[in-house]
């Protein structure tokens, strides 16, 4: 039985620099990368050293904490440097592409295999590390039992692409990846989709199909489970990503860890904000050459709630689909807050933007005021579509009371899920780092 | 603005740490940012972040509460001309008004700020804004004859104590404006009850006409001479006796229309407060067995600082309910609480300014009832699961 959701809660900041659905050719990357900083929890430990010949498929590294978890090469070629920075702390493994792809062997018999079999090959290949779990969503522990999958179709992020344009032409993959996970455990795959979209989803066999409608977060995974299936204390659910699911299936199909991915290019300082066809890993100055209108910008892998600043020099994220430019707000505005303010979004109307409902607007990554204690209130009660108080949250995870955090349920939230409480804050609170570090103390204090 | 922008950059080092100013850190920091919006950038989490600021709030609040400020004024004019029987034009009476309201205006400014930047100096931190509204909400619900050494020790007494103790700005219990009034209500009542305070001059008894007392509604109906009360549009528009800001219910609901449109104060306290006002006089009306307890609900939000109350001072986010079903019991318990005291208990004839300082006492509580049903239905969804 589908269930039809409607949330009302949640906000779109009206960004200018939305991608054309068409696609922009590209020249080939040179140089790939990985970046630890993209998983969260990991500690790498390198199994290929500088100089190695790799393919795509070889292992780069694995996770001190569960060697079992190993993470490929996106693609062939030589591993250039291990990247390291402050206390020798692994930045990324740097690969230079041979010309011609040439991929690791595969399991040749993984179709037939089942449950701890298959699950074991899938680490073996490297695959696992697209399936994450929720709570902490961290590489799911292998050794977990799911109460149930969940895949998002769709992304409601600011300039978020559009994941049925992504996807077209891959039910065959997408079918053959859900027909692997399904033999990994028998859990229900719950899929939320867009209603009215004639998604791809609606023809794959073996998915139960929910529809949700509402502004960001209603895309997020997060929200999602929690109006299908909540996660309790001690109860673990899978996610994975539509076009991470595309990369398995291929797998199952072809036998290659064929990591070609659709991102979208993004953000008001693009000439042409449109989509490409690249591979996890591609250094981002490849996309954006020609293409950006100026200098003092900031290059982010994601979405300009969630990503990570990589840099005009840095790499595609590992679970990334789009790349996001924007300018950098480095300068300072004379009597800034007591302007009409008609170009600065809000989500209150103390600024005249609300007299411009259809413009969509320049945001750049200054802070727009100074950090404060909490004042206002019900600003992130509005933008969080779930039954939890998110003020409260945020100030138990201040105090870092774990029992309270508990009651006031940690573990059906990840910092993306209230990153729109960070971008409304008047007080300028920094809650995802807030909500990260109290995911990661509970995840150290349970194991 | 480059030029400005320069000097500030030139001079910026004596006050970081090291430098010969250092001391004044809080205070440069303070005007620099009032200046300059900081050219500081994300670097973790969101990148882009909203373009409101504690900055532009409490503007906002400010802006809101303009129309009651010069109505204000030009209400002082306007009973001082009234009482001494003299005719006088607009601009006369507004004049006046102005000469009186400001000084009250400017001592609780430079009062209750001096105490937030030696404040924010001790503990090195910003200065933060929310005294910018606290210091204009002071004046207006002062009697306009109210000494100014008055106005500045409760400015002081309330900052201090009603604030900074807590931990500053945002960890108050009580409203600090009303807390100041609280002081001098039952430190010098005879400034501001009765029926002197609120006609400039009539404390120190100055000659009026025959037949002006000065009195409040208020006072009128704690006296039972209900018949002496104004009708309500003369309540509504506010050429009446009372503190200075609180008398003009039409300039008070132009300040509600701007917060609520911006989203500024919340909606919900906001009816919740008319809605209890309503009720509790509704109630009184229907067991009423004396003449203020008859008087309609509408009367009862027309009449003293009821409204003001309302959209001003049960709104502040700090000190009301958090969560949103705790502001629907706060808001309705306040306003209940006001038109019960001020009835049934005529010693206090101001009932809002004691229901909502009562009610800060209780937001916490009424929170950790609403906290708790919150987890109550997630723990129930587990026992739902494992049967």
């Amino acid at each position: 039985m589908s269930k039809t959701i409607k949330l009302r809660k949640g906000l779109d900041i009206r960004l200018k620099g939305k991608a054309e659905k068409k696609w922009l050719p590209i020249p080939a990357s040179q140089t790939y990368a990985i970046c630890p900083e993209d998983f969260i929890g990991i500690i790498p430990k390198p199994i290929a050293k500088e100089g190695d010949e790799l393919k795509a498929g070889s292992p780069l590294f694995y996770s001190k904490d569960n060697p079992e978890i190993i993470v490929a090469s996106p693609v062939s070629g030589r591993l250039l440097e291990i990247k390291r920075g402050e206390k020798r702390k692994i930045l990324a493994f740097i690969i230079e592409a041979s010309n011609e792809q040439i991929y690791e062997q595969s399991v040749d018999n993984i179709n037939d295999l089942k449950g701890q079999d298959l699950i074991k090959a899938l680490l073996k290949v490297g695959l696992w590390s697209f399936i994450r779990q929720r709570p902490y969503n961290i590489i799911a522990n292998p050794n977990s039992t799911p109460k149930s999958i969940f895949i998002s179709g769709f992304d409601t992020a600011p300039l978020a692409p559009d994941l049925e344009f992504i996807l077209d032409g891959e039910q065959e993959n997408i079918q053959a990846g859900i027909n692997l996970i399904k033999k990994i455990v028998d859990v229900p795959i719950f899929v939320g989709i867009e209603p009215n979209r004639n998604s791809i989803f609606e023809k794959i066999q073996g998915i139960q199909i929910n529809y949700f409608s509402g502004p960001h977060p209603a895309g997020n995974v997060g929200v999602q489970i929690h109006h299908i299936h909540p996660i309790n204390k001690g109860e673990v659910v899978w996610t994975i990503q539509p076009e991470d699911l595309a990369v398995i299936g291929r797998y199952a199909l072809t036998g290659k860890y064929d990591v070609r991915r659709k991102i979208a290019l993004v953000g008001s300082q693009l000439s042409i904000p449109a989509y490409i066809e690249t591979m996890q890993g591609a250094k981002i100055s490849t996309f954006i050459e020609n293409n950006s209108t100026s200098e003092n910008n900031r290059y982010i892998s994601g979405n300009v709630l969630t990503g990570i600043n990589k840099g005009k020099d840095g790499y595609l994220g590992f679970y990334d689909r789009m790349v996001s430019v924007i300018p950098e707000g480095n300068k300072y505005e004379f009597l800034g807050w007591a302007m009409p303010g008609l170009n600065k979004f809000s989500m209150s109307r103390s600024y005249f933007s609300w007299l411009r409902p259809k413009k969509e607007f320049v945001l750049d990554t200054n802070y727009h005021g100074g950090v404060r204690a909490y004042v206002m209130t019900d600003q992130y009660e509005k933008v969080v579509p779930m039954d939890i108080l998110p003020q409260q949250l945020v100030k138990a995870a201040i105090i870092k009371d774990i029992d309270l955090l508990e009651k006031l349920g940690i573990y059906e939230v990840v910092e993306e899920d209230l990153a729109l409480c960070e971008y409304v804050c008047t007080s300028k609170i920094e809650v995802q780092s807030i909500i990260r570090e109290a995911l990661d103390l509970i995840r150290s204090e349970m194991s | 603005m480059n030029g400005l922008r320069k000097f500030l950059d030139k001079i910026k080092p004596s006050f970081e740490k090291g430098g010969k100013f250092h001391f004044l850190h809080s205070t440069f920091d303070a005007f620099e940012t009032f200046l300059f919006v900081p050219n500081k950038v994300t670097q973790k989490g969101a990148h882009i972040r909203d373009s409101i600021d504690l900055k532009r709030t409490m503007s906002v609040v400010i802006v809101a509460l303009i129309p009651a400020l010069l109505f204000g004024m030009y209400n002082v004019g306007f009973q001082y001309f009234k009482a001494i029987g003299q005719d006088a034009g607009f601009w006369e009476m507004f004049w006046f008004g102005f000469q009186k309201v400001i000084p009250i205006v400017i001592v609780s400014y430079v009062s209750g700020l001096s105490v937030e930047f030696i404040f924010a100096q001790i503990r090195h931190h910003e200065v933060n804004e929310g005294f910018l509204v606290s210091g204009m909400l002071i004046p207006l619900i002062m009697p306009v004859n109210i000494p100014l050494w008055m106005v500045a020790v409760a400015t002081i007494f309330a900052v201090i104590f009603g604030k900074e103790v807590f931990g500053g700005t945002g960890m108050n219990v009580f409203n600090p404006a009303l807390l100041s009034r609280a002081f001098i209500f039952f430190a010098y009542p005879k400034h501001i009850s009765g029926d002197l305070p609120w006609t400039y001059g009539l404390s120190q008894h100055i000659h009026t006409v025959d037949g002006f007392s000065g009195a409040t509604p208020l006072a009128n109906a704690a006296s039972y001479a209900v018949d002496k009360i104004p009708d309500n549009w003369t309540l509504f528009v506010g050429l009446i006796p009372g503190s200075i800001g609180e008398t003009s219910k039409a300039a008070i609901l132009l300040g509600a229309l701007i917060l609520l449109f911006t989203g500024i104060a919340n909606w919900r306290v906001m009816f919740s407060v008319v809605f209890g006002g309503l009720f509790m006089s509704s109630i009184l009306n229907l067991f009423a067995v004396n003449a203020y307890m008859s008087i309609s609900p509408l009367t009862q939000l027309l009449m003293g600082g009821f409204l003001f109350g309302a959209v001003f001072m049960a709104t502040d986010p700090v000190t009301a309910a958090q969560t949103n079903t705790g502001k629907y019991i706060f808001g309705f318990l306040v306003g209940l609480f006001a038109i019960l005291i001020r009835v049934l208990n005529p010693a206090y004839p101001e009932g809002m300014m004691l229901a909502i300082l009562l009610m800060n006492a209780f937001a916490p509580l009424i929170d950790h009832y609403v906290i708790q049903a919150n987890i109550k239905r997630r723990l129930k969804r587990v026992q739902v699961n494992k049967q």
